[in-house]
């Protein structure tokens, strides 16, 4: 007893450890974040500016508003830099906005579509089902770079690169991915439910909306929140299709606060990280448990 | 019976049309484009030019291409080391967590929340981590009376900086293991100490051995997605760095179509990718016959 006793704390302390190196890279992005450029290389493995108190100070200047010129500790004069919100070369707003649209374009397509399609593949029985739906599994190992040239061109000859287009009209028709998940879900709905609806005379679509969708809420949402992640962290897909800045989403239009300054001034570089992280890290907070449990029964069931 | 000739008839065509956008879909933005990509392989085009059929022109110049060889040379390398690696911490970690550990569920959460960041965020945040001269693991690198090397750009750890980054999004795996290890009966292990198994033994011929599938689930979807490593180092190492050591496949793939507007070799480059894919799954699945246990294969 005294030995398992023993054991559980080492490894406690062990997984205590390792999970603080986990964290520690985000805890140098935001303490990064919040120095003063002066303090950036000088203030060595602390996570704190040299004048801790000043910290609001920082935070204010590197995310908002900027920093006229100033006087160094040596006594010269150096030139200022803009705050990652207001700079003039690089929108930030812009970028959210852009983000935001097709996030939300994006995020209801996915998941209705993905629905629809779910419940095709579970609770009408029809011939052919099983088989097609083994085709939509096994396609799901496609990877994206062996589309990606083709449906440029197909975009392309719509007319759709340098629009939105290409980033969210793909979503309304579903992805096997998440028809898989949804489909799981869907079968643990007893069918006895929805053939005493339809000798009621119910239609499948009000079977769907009234019965199905009201019963899945959980796995809907968990639908939407693996495709907002993956919509709010997509770089290829914008390297691909946007080509002015002005419609950048922020994943990348992150780069642009890297090529504006020839040497990267790093804490306003961190400040942007921390502002596109930052959202992800609180939709993460908020849905922990839903977000792992469901990681990890896809995992299982896959 | 009855009810399955009544259900025959017309479900098929309402079944079909509730699965119709994933039907389009698949045609479209899957089925079509890998079809044309084959087609186009075989030709030479750009923006400007429609493609010209030129036969296995690109077959000769792909097998003569030395870009080609490093980047597979660099991909492959990277998933051998990179798989088994993030593979093994992440079953340590998770068995690690399985203990029922105090704060279990805060380590997890830890250990996991790096999986979700932006990778452009990642990349980022990285490169300056791995900064030669102020970067925080050099800096703790000296404090241990340690000249830590120039990561990004010195040629011999260009590789070895992206192998390390990739053990920090190990957190996706280590979840499915960890509810794949809850599943594990109790009473298998109960039996094994009875037996007077030791913890080594229980974790070989128990633990293991029952979590098989999931080892399996996850090893082929890090096979999947390490042969496809683009952004971190697209990002962090434009044109893979001195030597282009870190140089991937799809970054090739994709320097060749959007760069260098040789579209028709893309398409075969894609086309490559595609094959050595889906013949590793292929070899894995093979392979995995040996190792991998399905407690329903009995039923």
């Amino acid at each position: 007893m005294r030995r398992s006793t023993l054991s559980r704390a080492v490894a406690t302390a062990v997984v205590s450890v390792i999970s603080l190196c986990y964290l520690l890279p985000l805890a140098w992005m935001i303490g990064t974040s919040l120095k003063p450029q002066e303090d950036v290389s000088t203030t060595g493995l602390s996570l704190l500016p040299e004048h801790p108190a000043r910290i609001g100070q920082y935070a204010y200047e590197n995310y908002y508003a900027g920093r006229p010129t100033f006087v160094d500790d040596a006594g010269i004069e150096r030139a200022g830099y803009e705050g990652v919100l207001t700079s003039e070369n690089v929108h930030f707003v812009v970028f959210l906005r852009n983000t935001v649209i097709i996030l939300v374009l994006s995020v209801v397509g996915m998941t209705l579509s993905s629905a629809v399609c779910a419940y095709g593949f579970s609770k009408i029985r029809w011939r052919g089902r099983n088989v097609l739906f083994l085709v939509a599994v096994a396609t799901m190992m496609i990877p994206f770079p062996a589309v990606m040239i083709p449906t440029y061109f197909i975009f392309k000859h719509l007319g759709w690169i340098g629009t939105f287009r290409p980033l969210w009209v793909p979503a309304w028709f579903g992805n096997a991915f998440n028809i898989f998940l949804l489909r799981q879900f869907f079968l643990q709905i007893p069918d006895d439910l929805c053939e005493a609806a339809r000798l009621d005379g119910m239609s499948h679509w009000a079977i769907f909306w009234r019965i199905i969708v009201p019963l899945s809420k959980p796995a809907l949402l968990l639908v939407a929140l693996f495709h907002s992640i993956f919509v709010w962290n997509d770089f290829i897909g914008p390297l691909i299709y946007l080509n002015h800045q002005d419609q950048f989403t922020l994943a990348l239009g992150l780069q642009c606060y890297q090529a504006q300054h020839g040497g990267t001034p790093w804490n306003l570089l961190m400040a942007a990280c921390t502002l596109v992280t930052g959202p992800i890290l609180l939709l993460f907070i908020l849905t922990q448990r839903t977000l792992i449990d469901g990681i990890a029964t896809t995992g299982l069931k896959g | 019976m009855i009810r399955r000739t009544r259900h025959a008839g017309g479900t098929t065509w309402t079944g079909l049309a509730w699965i119709s956008p994933w039907l389009i879909g698949f045609t479209c933005f899957t089925l079509v484009p890998v079809g044309l990509s084959a087609y186009l392989s075989f030709c030479q085009f750009n923006a400007l030019r429609p493609p010209v059929f030129t036969g296995t022109e690109n077959l000769r110049t792909l097998l003569h291409d030395p870009l080609f060889a490093k980047v597979l040379w660099n991909t492959a390398i990277y998933a051998l080391v990179a798989l088994p690696l993030g593979t093994v911490l992440a079953l340590f970690y998770a068995i690690l967590l399985n203990m029922r550990l105090p704060g279990q569920v805060l380590w997890r959460a830890m250990i996991f929340l790096p999986t979700l960041v932006p990778l452009v965020a990642v990349a980022m945040v990285w490169q300056w981590m791995f900064n030669g001269r102020f970067g925080l693991i050099n800096q703790a690198l000296a404090h241990l009376g340690i000249d830590g090397p120039n990561w990004l750009s010195d040629p011999n750890w260009t590789m070895a900086s992206m192998v390390v980054l990739s053990m920090w999004a190990v957190g996706h795996a280590m979840v499915v293991y960890l509810a794949g290890l809850q599943e594990v009966p109790r009473a298998l292990y109960e039996a094994a100490e009875l037996d007077g198994a030791t913890a080594t033994q229980r974790l070989m011929m128990v633990t293991l051995p029952m979590i098989s599938p999931t080892i399996f689930y996850n090893v082929i979807v890090g096979i999947i997605v390490s042969w496809q490593i683009f952004v971190v180092p697209y990002v962090m190492i434009p044109g893979g760095g001195p030597g282009r050591n870190a140089y991937f496949y799809t970054m090739y793939l994709y320097d060749t179509a959007f760069v260098n507007h040789r579209f028709g070799y893309a398409c075969l480059l894609s086309w490559v990718q595609l094959v050595i894919i889906l013949a590793l799954t292929a070899l894995a699945a093979r392979v995995s016959r040996t190792w991998v246990h399905y407690r329903g294969a009995e039923r």
